[in-house]
């Protein structure tokens, strides 16, 4: 019987083998070396937070693995040996392979800095990495301040799971407003604004320059290249995006760039290994998507494809279109199509933007000047419905059909208030025009 | 603000502890006059409980409420002992006659409640004499150290949002020592009131001014029940709008629930009373209502006239048309969580223990098993009361409608809706009885599975399999296994509550009513994925 191992457990590995065994009844290892069984690394801050316990984050219970005949091996691969076609242990054991499919995942980016290493400095990306803060910042008494260096999603969250223990935060963010790289300045703003709401010390246009240590090679504090400033802390956290976990395979024969090297359906330079998630970079990108995806939703979706390969059905990695959503503190953030921001955004995109007056609720739709068609739209404190824009992307239809039936797109829990009136008046006086709102229509929601 | 919350759990301790004390208090003897008003009332025609209840309570020694207890239950054995006595020996003797007399001077009844209506005329001492004070001292601590505790929520849990910060960390809510010991007060509770109601009179010498208002009439251990049930979730659904200030579908909810509760549980059935009405509840439908039938509540009904016929005819209606329609366009959320009492006191007094309730394939199974168990029973005692009602027979194949209903009185009606439904709160979490227990849960359950408009639609591929939700789910559902699949929620066991949607961090739930095509949507492939096959393979 054909034997497929998959390197990793997080969502793409194990996607991928759920997916194998439903088409198939091959054999199938997962190998992790960062704990047994599957959990969602997305959640591993509530567990800090206090909102969960480990055991939550984990999706399946501990015996599914064993009644899905899905085997589950602890242990640091060292190598991927090609010619014997077997993994590697750090311990000297071995394990042979048919198929391998190679979805190792990320680590915490780290750019050199000096004292990057020292005790109390982590990423949060691992479970380890949790372990570590649970050990260096149980409360605000043993960590007095925490810094964290590099303003993405992750440095949001980790700030607001340490806020959720009381513990001082100072922010350091390159750029002059968060995460403008991705979002238009109204929405960076916001967030801004909101991240100091929530009493962390937030520093735009601010640099690490190194990460001193006290006499025991615990960090005692950073210093700031731009001003020098000193700033006491216990904890460092270093939040600067993430890379694909590929280091140990340099040599092994499988072709690397920053991540694992693959085609459209997923196949490495070497013919029966497969490469999905996060660890995967894709040779030519696809659509205006990055290279190399680190998100959740992609890593699933890799994983739902390689599946048909695997079991005879060889198909091609097309992520449709694009959407994502995250949180900031309390500000939900859902997005569909594409919104670039005003840094990165082309000639021919336009924004139509709306804002509360009060609360932290706004969006921003992108559509083409020109033909005036749809192109994304960004939404803060409103919920919307994926399958209703999944539709407007595929039929291509104008700024003003979204508009039309916005009341169509929303997904906000019954009662909560509604903006469409506002936001389609704004959008009339802004454009002369005349659209009038339509009531929900169930019909055209489901109409395919 | 913190010192206000500090101060607060202080004051509310204070008032427990003195609420719990207040048992101790008072002194609980007869005179000669007074028994004999009492003995008058009741009637009895056994001729020794004159003599046993003189020697055990007319005395001028100061005898607290557990000592009056047990002499009267023993005075009242006494005399049941001497009739069995005589039972037995006309039996041996074959006096069939004189055997078949001595049935009449038995005293049927629980012994607790007939000591707590002897001890309910007799007590003396603080709770008699100084309600007003003691009240205060009582559920006046209580509410205000209470609200003193919730209210600074407002600013200390910062701004509005999902505020779950640290709640497994927490003793209270983590089924540490202080759940422990809640759970460990709320049972006593229970059995006290269910059980050993004598115990607990000078609690309700506290309402009585309350009871005389409403009803006019001097409070029952029931009428405390429903006023601290009525105390309690006004108290928690304060904190309720606090936590959940920024989600209206909450706050409606819990003003509904709120509503309903203190109007048609509480007032409107004491108001009955006091126009000489039978007491009923408008919105407790049956099988939760499980007595409805009972041959004793169905002889009153009748007997009131009208307005009876009226509860007859609205209590069948409400079972068997309202309640399924009003589940096919909303869900069953429209009763179990906006309108039931079981489920306002879960979603108030029970909301900071939800996220306790036991997410495994076993207690769904389990719960499957023995919520259908209670209502093929509640069915079956149902047939038997029935048959009773219209045949005037008081047994079937030798079984004992009486007994059946006593049984289930006990089991399901005291044990497992009180004792385990809202005892159990601080380890199982809230919604114990409404998902292991409750018949009526069961029967919308069905409707709401097979023919409603009612779902939890996911959000498309958004999910990230965090976990939130089925953390936050009191009905144990594991609310993530369909939303990481893009597949929507059509449980019978869900109640709409609204805190999966809430607590979800990516906007992936919407409970909603739509068309029931399209309802159910197993997925294989999730929206998002253009994988060729996805039509196909989703459509197999």
């Amino acid at each position: 019987m054909e034997h497929i191992v998959i390197i990793g457990n997080g969502i793409s590995g194990v996607t991928a083998a759920r997916h194998i065994r439903k088409n198939s009844d091959k054999k199938i290892t997962i190998v992790s070396s960062e704990n047994k069984y599957f959990f969602s690394r997305t959640a591993l801050m509530y567990v800090y937070m206090g909102h969960m316990e480990f055991e939550h984050t984990q999706p399946y219970e501990n015996w599914f693995w064993k009644k899905n005949n899905i085997a589950l091996k602890k242990g640091y691969v060292n190598t991927v040996n090609l010619d014997k076609n077997q993994l590697e242990f750090s311990n000297g054991e071995t394990l042979s392979f048919d198929k391998l499919i190679l979805a190792t995942g990320s680590k915490p980016n780290k750019f050199g800095w000096p004292g990057q290493d020292l005790n109390g400095v982590m990423g949060m990306y691992h479970k380890q990495d949790l372990e570590t803060l649970e050990k260096f910042a149980p409360d605000h008494k043993v960590c007095n301040r925490a810094v964290i260096v590099g303003g993405g999603l992750i440095g949001i969250e980790l700030a607001e799971m340490l806020r959720s223990r009381k513990i001082p935060v100072t922010f350091l963010v390159r750029e002059k407003s968060f995460w403008n790289g991705v979002l238009p300045a109204q929405e960076s703003e916001m967030i801004n604004n909101h991240i100091k709401e929530h009493h962390i010390d937030l520093r735009l246009n601010t640099n690490l320059k190194e990460i001193k240590s006290d006499e025991f090679g615990h960090v005692k504090s950073v210093i700031i290249e731009e001003t020098g400033e000193e700033i006491y802390c216990n904890v460092v956290g270093l939040t600067a995006g993430v890379s694909p976990n590929v280091d140990f395979l340099n040599n092994s024969g499988i072709e690397l760039g920053r991540g694992i090297k693959v085609n459209r359906f997923l196949e490495t330079n070497i013919s029966n290994i497969y490469a999905i998630g996060d660890c995967a970079e894709q040779q030519e990108a696809i659509g205006q998507r990055r290279n190399i995806e680190a998100v959740w939703y992609t890593g699933r979706m890799m994983g739902e494809t390689i599946a048909q390969t695997i079991c005879n059905n060889k198909t091609e990695y097309k992520p449709g279109h694009w959407f994502n959503s995250a949180k900031f503190l309390d500000i939900e953030y859902q997005t569909y199509g594409w919104v670039f921001s005003e840094r990165t955004k082309k000639e021919n995109e336009t924004y139509f933007q709306w804002k509360h007056p009060k609360e932290n609720i706004c969006i921003t739709i992108s559509y083409d000047i020109i033909s005036r068609k749809f192109l994304g739209i960004n939404t803060f404190g409103i919920r919307m419905r994926h399958e209703f824009f999944d539709k407007v992307l595929t039929q291509k239809q104008s700024v003003e059909y979204v508009l039309k039936h916005l009341a169509d797109a929303n997904f906000d829990p019954e009662f909560y208030k509604v903006y469409e009136p506002e936001i389609v008046e704004k959008f009339n006086k802004e454009n002369n025009s005349n659209i009038q709102l339509k009531k929900k229509s169930w019909k055209r929601i489901f109409s395919s | 603000m913190k010192l206000i919350k500090k101060s607060g759990l202080v004051i509310f301790l204070i008032g427990l502890v003195i609420f719990i004390g207040t048992i101790f208090t008072g002194s609980f003897s007869l005179k000669q006059s007074e028994l004999d008003v009492f003995l008058k009332e009741q009637n009895y025609k056994s001729k020794v409980i004159k003599g046993a209840l003189e020697k055990a309570v007319v005395t001028s020694e100061k005898i607290n409420i557990f000592q009056f207890s047990s002499r009267v239950i023993k005075a009242y054995k006494t005399s049941n002992n001497y009739y069995d006595g005589l039972i037995k020996k006309y039996d041996s003797e074959k006096n069939w006659n004189k055997k078949g007399e001595q049935y009449q001077y038995k005293i049927f009844g629980k012994p607790h409640s007939l000591s707590f209506t002897l001890a309910k005329k007799t007590g003396k001492g603080l709770a008699v004499s100084n309600t007003t004070l003691l009240w205060f001292l009582t559920f006046g601590l209580g509410i205000i150290g209470a609200l003193m505790f919730i209210v600074p929520d407002v600013i200390l849990l910062g701004k509005p949002g999902i505020k779950n910060d640290g709640i497994f960390l927490n003793a209270a809510t983590n089924r540490g020592w202080i759940g422990w010991f809640a759970f460990i007060f709320l049972v006593t509770f229970y059995i006290l009131l269910y059980f050993y109601p004598d115990i607990i009179v000078n609690w309700v010498y506290l309402v009585d001014p309350i009871s005389m208002s409403i009803s006019g009439n001097p409070a029952s251990q029931w009428f405390l029940y429903g006023f601290l049930y009525c105390v309690v979730m006004s108290v928690m659904a304060v904190r309720m709008y606090i936590k959940y200030r920024h989600n209206k579908y909450q706050i409606l909810r819990t003003t509904s629930v709120l509503f309903f509760q203190i109007v048609f549980a509480f007032l409107i059935p004491e108001i009955l009373v006091r126009f000489e009405k039978p007491w009923y509840d408008f919105k407790n439908a049956f099988p939760l209502d499980y007595d409805f039938f009972f041959k004793w509540n169905i002889d009153e009904l009748i007997a009131s006239g009208g307005f009876g016929l009226f509860i007859l005819v609205w209590g069948i209606f409400l079972t068997i048309v309202i309640v399924p329609v009003m589940v096919y366009f909303f869900g069953k959320r429209w009763y179990c969580s906006w309108v039931c009492g079981c489920g306002g006191l879960a979603e108030t007094l029970g909301d900071p223990y939800r996220q306790l309730s036991s997410k495994t394939l076993l207690s769904w199974r389990v719960e499957r098993i023995v919520i259908h168990t209670v209502l093929i029973f509640a069915l079956v005692m149902t047939g038997f009361a029935l048959y009773t009602f219209f045949y005037e027979a008081n047994q079937i194949l030798g079984i004992k409608t009486q007994t059946i209903q006593d049984i289930y009185g006990f089991l399901i009606g005291a044990v497992f809706a009180g004792v385990i439904g809202t005892g159990f709160y601080p380890i199982f979490g809230n919604r114990v009885w409404c998902r292991f227990g409750c018949p009526l849960a069961a029967y919308l359950g069905f409707v709401q599975r097979f023919k409603s408009r009612f779902r939890i639609t996911t959000n498309g591929g958004q999910c990230i399999s965090c976990g939130n939700c089925s953390t936050y789910c009191e009905q144990g559902i594991d609310v993530r296994a369909y939303a990481q699949k893009g597949e929507n929620i059509v449980r019978s066991s869900c109640v709409g509550c609204g805190i999966c949607s809430a607590v979800c961090p990516r906007g992936v739930l919407k409970l909603e009513n739509g068309p029931e095509k399209g309802r159910i949507n197993p997925t294989e492939i999730l929206l998002g994925n253009d994988i060729d096959l996805m039509k196909l393979v989703n459509d197999k």
